[in-house]
């Protein structure tokens, strides 16, 4: 895998999807190539540490990320234009060659982004992908079309049944058949569905200092001891977690 | 050419540059990026006797202009550190590091800097008697005048390598501490550890660290750090480094102008992992600039 790298890229969209996510393409010579999973970690003027944010889709020369602005930090980004410092190349990614017959993608709210990624990685491999996408309300949905564009079989779930199955992705779940997970959201929809599910890979989100390994700011305990959520992660196998 | 040569407890740096302990881990996720024989040394993660986890997560963050750890000294312990960590970094790191060693009694500190004796690659002891990060240990050492000096004889009594006291900027007067220090026997003192900080959640109210409290460190804590760095280079008589902020060459001269023979980075590496080798890069030029010939001749050079 190619190491970090530290590359300035040119903002080439920063719009709003819904009234508090954004999506934002960067562009730019000498993008390694990523793997669904794998983070970037943005620096945005005003804000003394970077923001790690997964990777959305890339291709030639372009990176899309998709945030939810939370914070200072994110409203900063919100309002950027022109250039930005990113670091490429961060973290574990998904393990496309677990993927089994049956492969069921399930994202809740910004843990969705990464999955199109994955989704779209999956295709190529001729892979059967399900996504299931949490959300809580209908005003709150984005990316549905796009995943339909890929050519999976998209469900969606609202917490308040304004679309789709109402309830939680586990609810959307239990009527399927599927032989792998790859999921992304937040704890306890992880948990939620690896209780359910039993197999598969999930991506953690942890407050980070560097993002790359050299502070510990981010370590949990695993099954296999402690590790760095930013280097070891942040996709870790189900079993692994201490759930 | 510019000299950038400082002298430091008897061992000769090419520069004054030096990534700090709890920023740099074993030095392996940055010698992917370049070339570690380009620094001064680097001090490791801080090690002690036995392995620690550390804190629960959340342990990390932000200030304006500085983050908030309370990471705990997670570290695999000393034996492992000699096992795996040493020989891995003699792969790619050729000059004497220095060892970082913390400790929740004398024994402990003892008995760390005992096994690091035998190990060559090893040039300084960084002693830290100033993590406000653990309970019972670290800074209990470090806010007690008293108890830092008996820290400081008991590990010089075994120590063959030099030894350098990290003192704590969380005390009343750190001069009488550094003093206490170097009566002890004390090859060098290094200055500041991270000060003790927190951060509140407004939608939770409750502290954003699961530790409560943190040590903050960055850009933010530079003039502090640089003040406790003159007066205590003013006090004593052993060689001092300084670190606390630092993140330009300009922070660099002007540590050293302060007093400090050796300067850390910290912080600056976490955000740009290039930084301490954009730092030595750049040393030559702000050298040139504020017509330095020689980094050496400007060591507590203030007026």
């Amino acid at each position: 895998m190619p190491n970090m790298k530290e590359v300035i890229l040119s903002i080439k969209e920063n719009h709003p999807l819904t009234s508090d996510v954004y999506r934002l393409v960067l562009t730019g010579k000498h993008i390694d190539t990523m793997h669904p999973g794998q983070f970037v970690n943005l620096k945005i003027p005003g804000c003394y540490l970077r923001r790690p944010i997964s990777i959305c889709d890339m291709n030639k020369n372009q990176l899309t990320l998709i945030y939810k602005v939370v914070g200072k930090g994110t409203d900063k980004l919100s309002k950027l234009r022109g250039e930005i410092n990113v670091l490429t190349n961060l973290g574990n990614g998904y393990n496309l060659a677990h993927a089994k017959k049956h492969n069921l993608l399930i994202g809740g709210g910004v843990g969705i982004p990464p999955l199109y990624f994955l989704a779209k990685e999956l295709k190529k491999q001729k892979k059967d992908v399900t996504v299931i996408l949490g959300f809580n309300k209908k005003n709150e949905l984005f990316y549905v079309d796009e995943f339909k564009k890929l050519g999976v079989k998209v469900i969606v779930t609202t917490l308040d049944g304004s679309v789709g199955v109402k309830g939680l992705v586990t609810d959307a779940m239990k009527k399927l058949r599927y032989d792998y997970v790859y999921a992304c959201g937040p704890i306890p929809m992880l948990k939620a569905v690896y209780t359910l599910a039993k197999v598969g890979e999930y991506s953690l989100e942890e407050r980070m200092g560097c993002g790359f390994g050299a502070c510990m700011g981010c370590t949990i305990k695993t099954e296999e001891g402690a590790k760095r959520v930013c280097k070891d992660g942040p996709v870790f196998l189900g079993k692994e977690i201490i759930w | 050419m510019v000299d950038t040569k400082v002298k430091l407890c008897g061992i000769t740096l090419t520069n004054p540059v030096i990534p700090a302990s709890g920023t740099f881990g074993y030095g392996e996720e940055f010698a992917k990026l370049y070339d570690l024989n380009l620094l001064g040394t680097f001090s490791f993660k801080g090690t002690t006797l036995k392995p620690r986890f550390g804190n629960l997560s959340p342990r990390i963050a932000e200030g304006k202009n500085g983050i908030l750890n309370a990471v705990g000294l997670q570290n695999p312990g000393i034996d492992q550190v000699i096992k795996v960590e040493l020989p891995k970094m003699k792969k790619f790191f050729k000059k004497p590091v220095m060892a970082n060693v913390s400790g929740f009694s004398i024994d402990e500190y003892v008995s760390v800097v005992k096994k690091l004796n035998k190990c060559p690659q090893v040039g300084w002891i960084e002693i830290n008697i100033s993590c406000p990060n653990v309970h019972g240990g670290g800074m209990a050492f470090g806010t007690d005048a008293k108890n830092a000096a008996l820290v400081t004889k008991s590990v010089k009594k075994v120590s063959k390598k030099p030894i350098i006291v990290k003192l704590s900027p969380n005390v009343t007067n750190i001069v009488e501490i550094a003093k206490a220090c170097e009566k002890a026997g004390a090859d060098g003192l290094s200055l500041i550890n991270t000060i003790l900080g927190m951060r509140i959640d407004l939608k939770k109210r409750s502290p954003i660290l699961k530790n409560t409290f943190g040590g903050y460190s960055g850009d933010a804590v530079f003039p502090i750090a640089l003040r406790m760095v003159y007066q205590v280079a003013h006090a004593v008589k052993i060689p001092v480094i300084g670190m606390g902020g630092v993140s330009s060459a300009e922070d660099v001269i002007e540590m050293m102008l302060a007093g400090a023979t050796a300067v850390e980075i910290g912080s600056a590496n976490l955000v740009d992992p290039y930084a301490s080798y954009k730092i030595i890069k750049d040393l030559p030029r702000v050298m040139s600039h504020y017509k330095i010939k020689a980094l050496k001749e400007i060591i507590g050079g203030c007026k």
